[in-house]
């Protein structure tokens, strides 16, 4: 077992743990702290993958700037253990048989995908997620999609903009 | 001499390499309150403190034992576990960022050359700037989970303040990155030095104005200390911490200091390059020891300069400090990106 092999397995460890605490979590802020922590360890296996440039972006994106945002409204809407509305038990059963349902099928159909059955995966060296190799693909085979996705941001923004002034 | 295909000698000199770095800034941290007072102390004509040893510069330490050795209080109604996090968050925070600054030319020591780097990564920039971001999280956890009005309001002030910020320093360092091509910081100290290369304050004068103002918020240095306003929130998000929980919020401010003069003289004052003085022409040792104290000369001078200001500038207003980030650093700085930009393609 190599060192790659055993922060592999950590980081899933770290990954599924944390995002089962989301989910069991009685108090909201301790919710968005551990979606921080999974956070971190898919940004650690993307590192894993030499693809430091998502890595980072992720961090800087989910973790610093979205998770705040998220960790804003919570702290100000006072969610507490009293105020939180009581569940069915009913209700409880049939989503989690019907979230049960779905992964059972996205598992697999991602097992039977052709695109994804013959490719192995390469750890620790390969440059695909380095900036320099990600800047020139996205600004030459990608570059409609991304000035498309950059109008949308746009557009968001004009959104909130709008939303927000004052009538 | 291998263990799970890792070079044990690498990974031994870099745990030394690390130890040595986080020591030293909390070492500089430690005397930068001494200076502080100091200053203050100068600039408004009063000797300061010079009772504990020669020149009062054991004051420090007897401020540290003090901090230990006083009561420890969780408030009744404060979430135990997250209060406790939060100065540990705000401390991890402000040393995670001395990981890619270089802090001098290469060493030789034991047969081995030995970077003065922990690590020289791809994205050395962006890493900053998500260490940065990641700051906020122990003044918006800390304030909260001390269940206290001012508090809260603080942390709040804190965290908008700190993302406004964060969107004018992401784009003054844009177009530096346009100038440089590279996000490593080793290879921007490179590109700065020797003959015929300038430091990137001589191209970039509008990007590193802007880059100072943003430290100066993100760092929550007067005048931008609105988190800490003693007369509209008592004492900021830190009210209800005591003993070394305050000496770590306290501390971790003085760490970010340094850690921010650092980048600022990596970034645009050529890091550890002494003008006019060749590595080449001397020993590899020599020329290291010559560019760390070149380095930590000018990360003095950005710390005095954080101190001259904070004793001669009043606080803003908080609707004067939103506006100024909004309206005039993020369209200077995206101004600063436009003119970069054409000048690069006028070049070319």
């Amino acid at each position: 077992m190599s060192a790659t092999h055993i922060l592999f397995w950590f980081l899933s460890a770290l990954a599924v743990v944390s995002a089962l605490m989301v989910l069991f979590s009685k108090n909201p802020v301790h919710s968005v702290l551990w979606l921080i922590a999974v956070f971190f360890a898919i940004s650690g296996h993307y590192i894993l993958m030499n693809a430091q440039f998502l890595a980072i972006v992720n961090i800087i994106v989910y973790a610093g700037a979205i998770m705040v945002l998220f960790l804003f409204v919570i702290m100000l809407m006072n969610l507490n253990k009293e105020s939180e509305p009581r569940k069915n038990v009913w209700m409880k059963l049939a989503g989690a048989i019907s979230a049960g349902s779905l992964l059972m099928i996205l598992v697999s159909l991602v097992g039977q995908a052709t695109e994804v059955s013959h490719k192995t995966l390469i750890m620790k060296d390969g440059n695909i997620g380095l900036i320099k190799s990600l800047g020139k693909i996205l600004f030459t085979q990608y570059v409609v999609p991304f000035e498309l996705t950059s109008i949308l941001f746009l557009s968001a923004m004009v959104g909130a903009v709008v939303i927000g002034k004052k009538d | 001499m291998t263990l799970l295909s890792i070079d044990t000698a690498l990974v031994i000199e870099k745990l030394i390499l690390i130890a040595v770095i986080i020591f030293a800034s909390l070492g500089i941290a430690l005397y930068t309150t001494f200076a502080e007072r100091k200053v203050a102390a100068i600039l408004q004509d009063r000797p300061g403190p010079n009772r504990a040893g020669p020149f009062g510069l054991l004051q420090p330490f007897a401020d540290g034992l003090k901090l230990i050795a006083k009561e420890e209080i969780i408030p009744s109604g404060a979430n135990k576990w997250l209060f406790i996090l939060g100065p540990g968050l705000a401390m991890t925070a402000a040393l995670m960022t001395c990981a890619v600054i270089p802090w001098g030319d290469k060493v030789e020591l034991f047969g081995r050359t030995i970077a003065l780097q922990v690590a020289d990564i791809n994205i050395g920039f962006l890493y900053i700037f998500g260490v940065v971001s990641l700051g906020v999280y122990g003044v918006m956890i800390g304030g909260w989970a001390s269940n206290n009005k001012f508090s809260l309001l603080a942390a709040l002030r804190g965290a908008s303040q700190a993302i406004s910020y964060e969107l004018a320093m992401g784009l003054s360092m844009i177009a530096l990155l346009m100038m440089t091509g590279t996000l490593q910081l080793g290879e921007i100290v490179k590109q700065q030095t020797g003959p015929g290369h300038h430091w990137n304050v001589i191209y970039q004068p509008l990007g590193f104005l802007i880059f100072l103002v943003c430290a100066f918020a993100e760092c929550n240095r007067t005048p931008f200390d609105l988190p800490e306003a003693e007369n509209e929130l008592n004492f900021g998000y830190h009210q209800e911490y005591s003993s070394m929980k305050l000496g770590f919020y306290l501390f971790s401010e003085y760490i970010n200091m340094f850690i921010s003069s650092a980048v600022m003289a990596t970034l645009f004052f050529g890091g550890y390059d002494l003008p006019f003085f060749n590595p080449a022409n001397h020993t590899p040792n020599f020329a290291a020891t010559i560019g760390i104290i070149t380095l930590m000369a000018k990360v003095v001078m950005f710390i005095f300069f954080f101190m001259w200001v904070r004793w001669t500038v009043p606080r803003f207003r908080y609707d004067q400090l939103m506006n100024l980030g909004w309206k005039s650093m993020i369209p200077l700085a995206l101004v600063n990106m436009l003119v970069t930009a054409v000048v690069i393609l006028m070049r070319h």
